[in-house]
């Protein structure tokens, strides 16, 4: 006996309509023991009712489930917010079967099973959609947390009056050297600098797009007249730099932070008092 | 010999990661700091160029035996345009591009072996070795 999918449907839209209470019910008991018991937690509450009502509405066709979808997106966006795995986003959509079925099998009739499977593809698809856009949400905040850090990862610090320094961290890409060149541009203007450390500790490899990027910002700085420094340099650096065939040119460079910041301050005009000469301790052995 | 599969070169990020994973294999294949660092820079120019120049390509990163000694040997390949003559691209400041002209032949500096075979329309496939001192 085979029975249409047209009254199966049917079918469960008449004991969605039914038992709407029930169903209700057992899908927030479910949902929250699926989701390990926090389906409230910080203020993330699904709205049940409304995406059962939103679904039912879908189901009568008359407005092509885009409400239903709506509720769905918002509530996988503020469980990705509120630190939901997808899974547990995803299960909560999938507990409204099992709560479904209950209905099911108590009415018992081919109609109602056959409507099921139906059914049951339909919340699949729903679930599948809380997933993406559940992924959805959470590159958006990957990709406004990485904006973020470009912009808190490339500070420019005053060290003196009329030295700023960029202590560089990390891979300087080309989005990476914008950045630092518009704030470093920027700060000379604002502190009126005319001289600039750029410490390159941090940054990993020391490739000929890094190197051209620097020479670069460097460029720019002396048009605007201040004089760089690049600081920084470390052996296993120093060593793929020259094997490269990098030439630096007439830039000063130096090994740490402190021996360019003493060049540019010398350059600056700063004098240093002479310390005192080293005393020199001589033993002598008694006897 | 370990292979460690083949790594997509498609964007700016694959480069970033290519990076990384060849920074690992070095590690692991014993190679000393400075040996490490010059294989990475040669890893980030090859890799670059793959994009740059062919829109993308692939890298494969294997840890290579010789007896004792211990190597990374990393095979770059793409489908690109190929090099039309590979004697002038090794030249330095030689650049069909807005770059240095320093990584083709800088990147044969850095490494001890090197291998590059491309021909107009065919693409590119080169071959570097570093071997542990």
């Amino acid at each position: 006996m085979t029975v249409p999918v047209d009254a199966g449907r049917r079918r469960i839209e008449e004991l969605l309509e039914e038992h709407e209470e029930q169903i209700l019910g057992r899908w927030f008991e479910i949902a929250g023991t699926m989701s390990g018991g926090h389906v409230d937690r910080g203020g993330a509450a699904v709205p049940f009712g409304e995406i059962y009502r939103a679904l039912r509405r879908s189901l009568t066709g008359s407005e092509g489930g885009s409400d239903l979808r709506g509720l769905l997106a918002e509530l996988s966006r503020s469980r990705a917010r509120h630190g939901f795995t997808p899974s547990e986003t995803a299960s909560v959509v999938f507990g409204l079967k099992e709560a479904v079925y209950e209905i099911v099998e108590a009415d018992g009739t081919p109609e109602a099973l056959r409507g099921f499977i139906w059914f049951s593809r339909l919340v699949d698809e729903h679930g599948l959609f809380t997933f993406e856009t559940y992924a959805a949400a959470r590159e958006r905040i990957i990709a406004d947390q990485a904006e973020q850090l470009l912009e808190l990862s490339t500070p420019v610090v005053k060290l003196w009056e009329g030295i700023v320094a960029v202590p560089l961290v990390g891979t300087l890409d080309s989005a990476r050297t914008q950045v630092v060149m518009e704030k470093l541009l920027q700060t000379l203007v604002e502190t009126g600098s005319e001289h600039a450390v750029i410490d390159i500790t941090g940054v990993p490899a020391v490739d000929t797009q890094v190197a051209q990027h620097l020479l670069k910002t460097v460029m720019a700085a002396r048009l605007m007249g201040a004089e760089c420094v690049i600081s920084g340099i470390r052996p296993q650096i120093a060593h793929t730099i020259v094997t490269l065939g990098i030439e630096f040119g007439d830039i000063v460079t130096k090994a740490s932070l402190a021996d360019a910041l003493v060049h540019a301050l010398r350059q600056s005009g700063v004098e240093f008092a002479e310390a005192r000469s080293p005393r020199i301790a001589v033993r002598t052995e008694a006897g | 010999m370990t292979s460690s599969g083949e790594l997509p070169i498609n964007g700016n990020g694959d480069v970033v990661l290519v990076r990384q994973e060849v920074r690992a294999a070095a590690l692991e294949a014993g190679l000393s700091l400075v040996d490490q660092t010059k294989i990475v820079t040669a890893a980030s120019e090859l890799a670059r160029n793959a994009l740059v120049y062919a829109g993308g390509g692939r890298v494969r990163i294997e840890i290579v035996r010789n007896g004792v000694r211990a190597g990374l040997r990393l095979t770059f390949s793409d489908d690109g345009p190929g090099i039309p003559d590979i004697e002038q691209a090794l030249v330095d400041g030689w650049t069909t591009g807005n770059g240095l002209g320093l990584g083709l032949s800088g990147s044969r500096r850095l490494v001890d072996e090197f291998d590059l075979r491309s021909a107009p329309g065919e693409g590119t496939l080169i071959t570097v070795t570093k071997w542990a001192r």
